[in-house]
């Protein structure tokens, strides 16, 4: 049995893909800048040492981080409407999810980076006299970013690839623009592997890109 | 003798750990210009003392002054703020035994990083402030130098430079020669008596007995979070009142500083 590829009728929905393409890349980088803000807030709530907000924050962080993306994502569609009382756009119910899974891992990868500083460093700093502020600026930030570098560019190439799950409450990304292709033209085999393709060429380069920072930091 | 005007008071300073009581109703003062010489076994709570002063730690109840500015502790006294006690501590400079220099940062910068981060002074300020300073302390040569190219006798002057840039009322130095060669040791020794020479006040807390002797003015032998003894330095060296000190004391061979 051979099967005949034939790429031609694909190239005629090339449009098609694009707005697909645009949506997948714009919920990535919305999903990680929403994502590490909320992150960072999430990691400042769990070290501020007032439990009042450790204990909510650590929780977030649990559920968010042991549950399913697809699983929040149906979720928060489907039954956080019905929890709130009013209705989530597919688009707001997707960012929401997205963002806050991320954050769940963003958070951590922040937590080790600043655990990673040595005491004394703390110590130092704050015998000089800096504020909080300062000392986080000046010393620590620029020390733990270094760390923390390479594992959130690795968190940012799961981000993207997390965002195909959206197709699933009708997003129109690259795996839902492909689906209406692969109905149009009865090619599935040539829709997918063209998706495939197009998700290997924006994340090979990143993922090179974050072992050049790992190899850097450990030469 | 007439009491002189006292740089750092410290006023019935307690301190615990969870259930542990680390400190215990620690009094003591340091005149102006004076050495003082902490000594005792590991454990017995002399970091955590000296962490206090610099307020590294809070203590429990209790006050310390510096130079006639005031921090109470304990259930009467109000909470104080980050602002407050960052002014406080940056008008004491401490020295640890890992030297904690910062690493991202070089030397220069790191003799910068006080008067230009805390202080607020122009980069140009802070260089002028800075240089003078590693030269003083042997170190002009290494301005550029990252800290890790440094050996640890050079990372603890750098760090006694930053400290000084602050232009601090008081030093505190924590085993400041723990983590050094012997070789090493006696010239971080030599810098910190010469600050002593130039009228810096100084809390040190130290192994080397020959050193306590012959430059602090006065030693505090603590054990168990209490002051055993203190009194003038060569007599609680030679010849200790406590039974305490003096079977402390038996473990140190002691040489001519
Ligand atoms: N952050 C902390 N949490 C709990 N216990 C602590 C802490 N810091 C110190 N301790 C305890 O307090 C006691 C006093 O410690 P401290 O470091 O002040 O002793 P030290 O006299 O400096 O000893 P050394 O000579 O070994 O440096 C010790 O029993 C120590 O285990
Ligand atoms: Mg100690």
């Amino acid at each position: 049995m051979t099967y005949k590829w034939d790429f031609g009728p694909i190239l005629q929905y090339w449009s098609i893909f694009r707005i697909g393409l645009e949506y997948t890349l714009g919920f990535t980088v919305a999903s990680a800048v929403v994502g590490m803000a909320v992150g960072l807030l999430l990691t400042l709530a769990r070290r501020s040492g007032w439990k009042i907000l450790s204990i909510p924050a650590g929780a977030v962080v649990e559920i968010f981080r042991c549950t399913p993306a697809l699983v929040q994502l149906v979720w928060c569609y489907y039954a956080l409407p019905v929890v709130l009382g009013l209705s989530l756009a597919p688009a707001t119910a997707a960012l929401l999810a997205l963002s806050l899974y991320g954050a769940a891992f963003y958070s951590e990868i922040f937590r080790a980076g600043l655990d990673s500083i040595d005491r004394g460093q703390w110590d130092a700093a704050a015998a000089l006299g800096m504020t909080p502020v300062t000392m986080m600026r000046r010393v620590i930030a620029p020390q733990a970013l270094r760390r923390m570098t390479a594992p959130l560019v690795s968190q940012v190439v799961l981000q993207l690839k997390n965002t195909s799950l959206i197709s699933v409450v009708t997003v129109p990304d690259l795996v839902y623009q492909g689906q209406m292709v692969a109905s149009a033209t009865y090619k599935p085999l040539e829709v997918y592997t063209t998706i495939a393709v197009i998700y290997f060429l924006i994340l090979f380069p990143l993922t090179q890109g974050a072992r050049l920072l790992e190899r850097r930091r450990h030469g | 003798m007439a009491r002189e005007p006292l740089m750092i008071d410290i006023v019935n300073l307690s301190k615990r750990f969870g259930r542990r009581d680390v400190l215990h109703d620690i009094s003591l003062g340091v005149p102006r210009g004076r050495v003082l010489a902490l000594i005792g076994p590991s454990g017995s709570g002399k970091s955590t003392l000296l962490r206090c002063v610099n307020l590294l730690e809070t203590p429990d109840s209790g006050s310390i002054t510096i130079d006639g500015s005031t921090m109470r502790f304990g259930a009467t006294a109000s909470r104080h703020r980050a602002k407050a006690m960052a002014a406080f501590r940056a008008e004491a400079g401490m020295v640890f035994q890992s030297f904690n220099l910062f690493p991202h940062m070089t030397v220069l910068e790191n003799v910068m990083s006080g008067p230009r981060f805390v202080r607020g002074r122009s980069h140009d300020d802070a260089e002028r402030i800075a240089r003078p300073l590693l030269e003083r302390m042997g170190m002009d040569s290494f301005a550029d130098a990252l800290p890790d190219r440094l050996s640890g006798g050079q990372k603890q002057r750098v760090a006694i430079a930053r400290s000084l840039a602050m232009e601090p009322k008081v030093m505190l130095f924590d085993e400041a020669t723990s983590a050094l060669d012997p070789q090493r040791v006696a010239e971080i020794l030599s810098v910190m008596r010469d600050l002593a020479q130039a009228g810096m006040t100084q809390i040190v807390v130290t192994h080397e007995m020959s050193y306590a002797r012959d430059v602090a003015d006065t030693v505090v032998f603590m054990a168990d979070g209490h002051i055993v003894e203190s009194g003038p330095a060569r007599q609680v060296i030679e010849d200790p009142r406590e039974e305490r000190t003096r079977t402390f004391l038996r473990h140190f061979h002691m040489g001519k500083a």
